[in-house]
């Protein structure tokens, strides 16, 4: 099985997060990135579906030389191959899945394997638009699945339950968490993930389709009464909830 | 301008982020506005009069078929020469959404939490970077498409109630459309599910263990309300997956959220701080939790809780 698995380079969750100079993108000065963490679950995925079928996993990303670290993380956890594709860094959701969909077109893949989201611009957006690229079925957000000769059945997580979705090979889904367990990688396969080669691509620059007209941080607007854990204080609490949010 | 909304059935009505959608649209000063509903009962869409909306392009389809709507909203939406599409961001919208966009070139704005319109142009407002930051974004191309969150947006009726007309809409779908499908649908059975909810109550580690989570569920009887969970719970497994709010669990924005020891992590409020009203229980009066909060009790959730319960109970009357 040839597979795809994409990776996007993310601030760390715990970085805090200042406006840059522009007014429109985050100041990068000091921000650690590593790998967005529901890429490693489709890694993860990529390997095992290569161990029980055979075949190879890509890592891809699309982005520039510091992208390099993650596709590193992806090789020390087992990938076979990682590419580069380089992005002029200006663009959206859409330009990035042109990028992925242009190389896929290269190598046809039986499957391209995503994160649900990228916890940068959480736009949850990716699989959809890659598979749309291709005419390919496209899953997002599968949490359990099976995949029997070219036959698919999925499970995704809905308001109040679960869907069951039947599609077949080639395919694009994106991993939930909970789909597998992701290995950390050994010391000795990120010592050789280190001189491992890195296939560079151009990528086919398309205009953008969104542009950021501002960035903010948001500011809160909650009315903050902190009250004691008294008789008197849960009265009042109750009090206010019914009487002035009016939520009870 | 011209805007198609896409409408959702549930039950013998739709969905009220449906209904939210049309608001939202009539507030941007929409000149004429447009249903679009792929599968279920046509006829269950007529409340969508109640909020202005007169006209409903209905597709029929015997099973659902994520791409085969996409294909379906977006010929739609090309036979109308419409400027703007708004959908729900819930399971079903972020899988449309992406599609029809690619499909019309158009730019997509996933997770809005606001929406204006700013010299001509539709500006979507949404939470980036786990909500620590938001941007306004607008569209560089002639059509637009948006996803709303649910339950940020208020449904308001219209103040004239329009009768509504229901026609029949036929795509051209080629195989290539079927070939993903719905085959089952598994609902939690007798259970809230926290997407579905106005209220959550969500407890965390500071409950110290499974087996106090009565004092939750009480809570959140007492409230018709769903419950909640940190990641640091669901992971220990005191609770079920389903119940995680939070950037690796569920985006919620009930009417009022209660947080009873949780700390208040960023991956916690990424997932909970669009809540309307957010109520924090934690004995720790330095927990970021109070940082967000509405209200705040400082005090022992065990203390807390079933005083709160019983006092909420005599107001609701449960
Ligand atoms: C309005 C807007 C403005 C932007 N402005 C800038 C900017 O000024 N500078 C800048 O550097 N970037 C910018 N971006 C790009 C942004 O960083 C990318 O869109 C991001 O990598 C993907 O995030 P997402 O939330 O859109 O993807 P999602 O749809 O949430 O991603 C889902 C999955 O797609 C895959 N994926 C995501 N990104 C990549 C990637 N780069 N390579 C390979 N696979 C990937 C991963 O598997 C990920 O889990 C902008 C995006 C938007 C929407
Ligand atoms: C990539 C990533 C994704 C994540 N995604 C999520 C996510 O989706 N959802 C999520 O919730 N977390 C997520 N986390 C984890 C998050 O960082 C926190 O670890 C988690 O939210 C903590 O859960 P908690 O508040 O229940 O526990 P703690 O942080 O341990 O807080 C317990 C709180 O209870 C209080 N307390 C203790 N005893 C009592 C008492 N008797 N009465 C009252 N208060 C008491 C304490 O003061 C403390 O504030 C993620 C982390 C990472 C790295």
């Amino acid at each position: 099985m040839n597979i795809i698995v994409c990776v996007s380079q993310v601030p760390d969750t715990t970085t805090k997060i200042a406006v840059g100079a522009d007014g429109k993108t985050i100041e990068k000065n000091g921000v650690k990135f590593i790998l967005n963490p529901y890429d490693e679950y489709a890694i993860e995925e990529g390997l095992q579906l290569r161990e029980k079928f055979g075949g190879t996993v890509t890592a891809l990303t699309v982005g520039n030389d510091s992208s390099k670290d993650i596709l590193r993380t992806a090789l020390a956890m087992g990938a076979d191959k990682a590419v580069l594709i380089s992005d002029s860094g200006n663009s959206d959701t859409f330009g990035i899945a042109h990028s992925i969909a242009e190389y896929a077109k290269t190598v046809v893949p039986d499957l391209i394997i995503l994160g649900r989201q990228s916890i940068d611009y959480d736009s949850f957006a990716m699989a959809s638009m890659v598979g749309e690229l291709l005419s390919l079925p496209s899953i997002s957000m599968v949490s359990s699945w099976t995949i029997n000769g070219s036959s698919i059945t999925a499970e995704r997580d809905i308001e109040g339950g679960k869907e069951v979705i039947e599609a077949s090979l080639p395919c694009v889904i994106s991993a939930q968490k909970g789909l597998n367990n992701p290995r950390y990688p050994k010391l000795p396969d990120i010592m050789k993930a280190k001189s491992k080669p890195i296939d560079a691509v151009t990528g086919a620059s398309v205009p953008a389709r969104v542009t950021t007209v501002s960035m903010e941080l948001p500011q809160t607007q909650r009315r903050g009464i902190i009250l004691n854990d008294s008789e008197h204080d849960i009265t009042e609490l109750v009090r206010l909830l019914h009487e002035d949010a009016k939520v009870i | 301008m011209k805007i198609i909304v896409l409408l959702e059935p549930s039950g013998n009505s739709i969905k009220r982020s449906s209904l939210e959608s049309i608001t939202a649209a009539r507030a941007l000063g929409a000149t004429s506005i447009h249903g679009f509903m792929y599968g279920g009962d046509a006829n269950s869409a007529q409340i969508a009069g109640e909020y202005g909306l007169s006209d409903i392009a209905h597709t029929p389809a015997t099973e659902y078929s994520s791409t085969a709507a996409a294909t379906s909203l977006a010929q739609f939406a090309k036979s109308e020469s419409a400027s703007a599409i708004i959908v729900a961001a819930n399971a079903a919208g972020k899988e449309i959404a992406p599609r029809v966009a690619v499909k019309l070139e158009a730019g997509y704005i996933p997770d809005c939490v606001g929406l204006a319109l700013v010299n001509g142009l539709i500006q979507g407002t949404r939470p980036v970077y786990a909500g620590k930051a938001r941007i306004a974004v607008s569209a560089t191309t002639a059509m637009s498409v948006y996803a709303l969150r649910p339950n940020v947006f208020t449904a308001r009726k219209a103040e004239n109630a329009t009768s509504v007309n229901v026609r029949t809409f036929t795509p051209q779908l080629s195989e290539s459309d079927t070939r993903v499908k719905v085959t089952n649908v598994i609902r939690n059975e007798g259970k809230l599910d926290v997407l579905e909810a106005d209220i959550i109550v969500s407890g965390g580690r500071g409950l110290k263990g499974p087996e106090n989570f009565h004092l939750v569920e009480n809570l959140a009887d007492k409230l018709s309300a769903a419950v909640g969970a940190s990641r640091a719970v669901v992971d220990a497994g005191w609770r079920p997956h389903g119940e995680q709010v939070g950037q690796t669990g569920k985006t919620v924005s009930p009417n009022m959220y209660v947080a009873c020891g949780i700390s208040g992590a960023v991956q916690h409020l990424a997932g909970m701080s669009s809540s309307k009203v957010i109520v924090a229980i934690n004995k720790d009066k330095e927990a970021p939790i109070f940082k967000v909060a509405d209200y705040g009790i400082v005090g022992d959730v065990f203390d807390v809780l079933p005083v709160l319960s019983q006092k909420i109970g005599a107001v609701t009357g449960k």
